[in-house]
């Protein structure tokens, strides 16, 4: 089903692009843009804060998750906020705010509904714009059974999103703060877009008078007109539609209210440096890389056990840490598609072989694979033990007992599938008996 | 192992291969991933100016009779069956065999070019032409569990199309969705492209 659910949003995407004859220029100019200000991002962050603060937004600068936290914390201290909304952001998910904040007695409510889902459930997001897509109704109908009290066999999707409803509205008026992230960040304004579907960045920053916004230092763009071009990507290649319900604006802050800024390094500034890795800062988190991913459809986010999961957390995860994600760029059959389907044209599938080779080199490959790899390499590069090899195990399959080729442990291959008939001939026997033997020896 | 990013261990093998076949004008090779290897990957060693034409001369058998040989009838070939193509990952997104389904622009695809001249042989869309199948190289036995799903919903999609035969550019794609439909007792047939355009042996 989760296969099903997210291949019909890369089919709804595929309608979409095609209904646009620019789109590969489209793509074309959104990664140059991207490129640009990121090889200017210290020029444009600087004319972004300046703009912002000349609107009346206080900017911030978090080297790190904890800095971030900090100031999110100390912000809402300094005015005696209790209860806070959150508009599903990646990024504080990066930091770990919520616990954060949370063990230091300041109460968190996801404004998102499928955010809220995983927040009941004590889940992290699976999909970076559809946080509980791994979840049938069935599943949320029991969840919200256990947790806000309806009727685990009702299961209707309108009934239960009003029921959420009923329960986060009381608590929305009541929030002494609200939080955003933020898509884009335009440096000749100051201004910055938050683009939703379900209008909750908008009642975090219109409800509760004090709105803080955490965004990454890469999502900054030069100038309002290219938005022109990201907001014809987004939202297409996300979800297959042609905008969000809602794309909002933020200025400086709203009459008597007040708009604090918090810009966020986390490791970004260290990626800008990576000559192999960078390009990944270009994205714009549609998610179409996990939506046509047939790893990620079939195994669920959950299963990456990182912040991002498919292909765009594949590079981006190693970013943070290295040792912890080594695993990860395995993960993948390095089909592509990824990187095809990008609106921003991020390498994808190339830097997920590039981290294997980062891998490979600090020794985090697992043994089995060091171990045979090392034969291996020995065997292709000596003819003589490569035509031993290749007469011996053609035969020795033959009398290999069933137990060691199809044991699960010992041979996963097995597990779901047939081994191959060998050949009774080689293809260098066969060619030696039918095209000369001369010809082979020169 | 160079598809793990064992680059210390593919040296070796690289080198030779490059040795071998650094006098030749083609080189060519019936298996698109080992040749995208070759041609995009070869990085192991120092460009020289050897590496360079074995990797700009390495073309895969498709692209070769396709784009260099031109051919334009295979007059011995007679192929009475329905027919899907399974053009590798590697073949269509790294070596530009057929058009990938994520890029807009106009449809082509050289291995349908070439098997529609085979006589008698009726070609069956499938609903996720350039779906992964799953093999991956080692993937196919670290994430053994999602490697034969993927072949499983690949081997679904044939045989909802009524499909008879797979014709593949690539062997290890063949080798692996065979090795699904065969414990599932599916009574699909897999063969590599050159066998259908050789007209056989099968």
């Amino acid at each position: 089903m989760h296969d099903r659910f997210l291949w019909a949003s890369r089919q709804r995407r595929d309608l979409q692009a095609k209904a646009i004859p620019e789109w590969e220029e489209l793509r074309e100019i959104a990664s140059k843009i991207k490129e640009h200000t990121l090889t200017h991002l210290d020029r444009y962050l600087e004319e972004f804060e300046c703009n912002a603060t000349k609107r009346g937004a206080h900017v911030h600068w978090a080297r790190d998750a904890a800095e971030h936290n900090e100031i999110v914390l100390s912000i809402l201290q300094a005015h005696g906020v209790e209860e806070l909304i959150e508009s599903k952001s990646m990024l504080q998910e990066e930091c770990g705010m919520t616990h954060y904040l949370e063990s230091r007695g300041i109460s968190v409510v996801e404004s998102d509904l499928g955010e809220r889902i995983q927040q009941l459930d004590g889940q992290p997001p699976s999909h970076i714009i559809a946080p509980a897509i791994h979840k049938t109704r069935q599943d949320v109908a029991r969840l919200f059974a256990r947790t806000i009290g309806t009727d685990p066999n009702n299961d209707d999707p309108h009934f239960l999103t009003e029921a959420m409803r009923n329960n986060a509205r009381p608590r929305f008026l009541a929030a002494g703060a609200g939080m955003t992230g933020g898509n884009f960040a335009i440096a000749e304004t100051g201004t910055f877009m938050v683009c939703t579907n379900e209008g909750n960045a908008d009642i975090g920053a219109a409800v509760p008078r004090l709105h803080i916004a955490s965004i990454g230092i890469e999502k900054t763009i030069p100038r309002v007109q290219d938005m022109g071009v990201f907001l014809r990507l987004l939202t297409r290649s996300a979800l297959g539609e042609p905008a969000t319900q809602y794309s909002s604006h933020f200025t400086g802050p709203r009459k008597g209210g007040e708009l604090h800024i918090v810009l966020v390094d986390n490791g970004r500034s260290r990626r800008l440096g990576m000559a192999d890795f960078w390009h990944s800062l270009k994205c714009i988190r549609c998610s179409a890389c996990m939506n046509t991913c047939p790893v990620y459809r079939r195994s669920g986010g959950l299963a990456y056990g990182a912040t991002y999961s498919g292909p765009i957390g594949v590079i981006l995860d190693p970013t943070i840490d290295e040792y912890k994600y080594s695993e990860l760029p395995f993960h993948s059959t390095l089909c592509g598609s990824c990187s095809d389907v990008c609106p921003v044209k991020i390498d994808i599938s190339d830097q997920i072989l590039k981290w294997r080779r980062v891998m490979a080199e600090k020794s985090y490959l697992r043994l089995a694979k060091r171990l045979s790899f090392a034969v291996a390499g020995h065997i292709f590069a000596h003819p003589e033990e490569f035509h031993a090899v290749e007469k011996t195990s053609g035969p020795a399959l033959d009398y290999t007992p069933h137990f060691f080729l199809y044991n699960r442990s010992l041979n996963p291959w097995g597990r779901d599938r047939e081994l191959p008939e060998m050949a009774k001939q080689t293809f260098r026997e066969w060619y030696v008996a039918n095209r000369g033997k001369e010809d082979v020896e020169q | 192992m160079s598809n793990s990013g064992d680059q210390a261990n593919a040296a070796a093998a690289e080198r030779l291969f490059v040795d071998i076949f650094k006098e030749y004008d083609y080189i060519i090779g019936p298996a698109g991933s080992c040749v995208k290897q070759v041609r995009c990957h070869f990085d192991t060693m120092d460009q020289t100016d050897d590496v360079k034409h074995v990797r700009e001369h390495t073309y895969e058998l498709v692209e070769f009779l396709h784009d260099v040989l031109e051919i334009e009838s295979f007059p011995w070939a007679e192929f009475p069956h329905p027919v899907v193509i399974h053009n590798s990952c590697s073949s269509v997104r790294g070596l530009g065999l057929a058009k990938p389904s994520e890029i807009m622009g106009t449809p082509f695809n050289k291995t349908e070019a070439l098997l529609s001249k085979v006589k008698g042989l009726v070609l069956v869309p499938l609903d996720r032409p350039d779906e992964c199948c799953g093999f991956g190289g080692t993937f196919c036995v670290t994430d053994e569990a999602v490697s034969a799903r993927m072949g499983f919903d690949k081997i679904q999609d044939q045989l909802r199309h009524g499909a008879e035969y797979v014709v593949s550019p690539d062997m290890s794609c063949l080798m692996h969705q065979q090795g699904v439909a065969r414990r599932a007792e599916i009574g699909l047939k897999y063969v590599h492209v050159a066998q259908v355009l050789n007209g056989g042996p099968y």
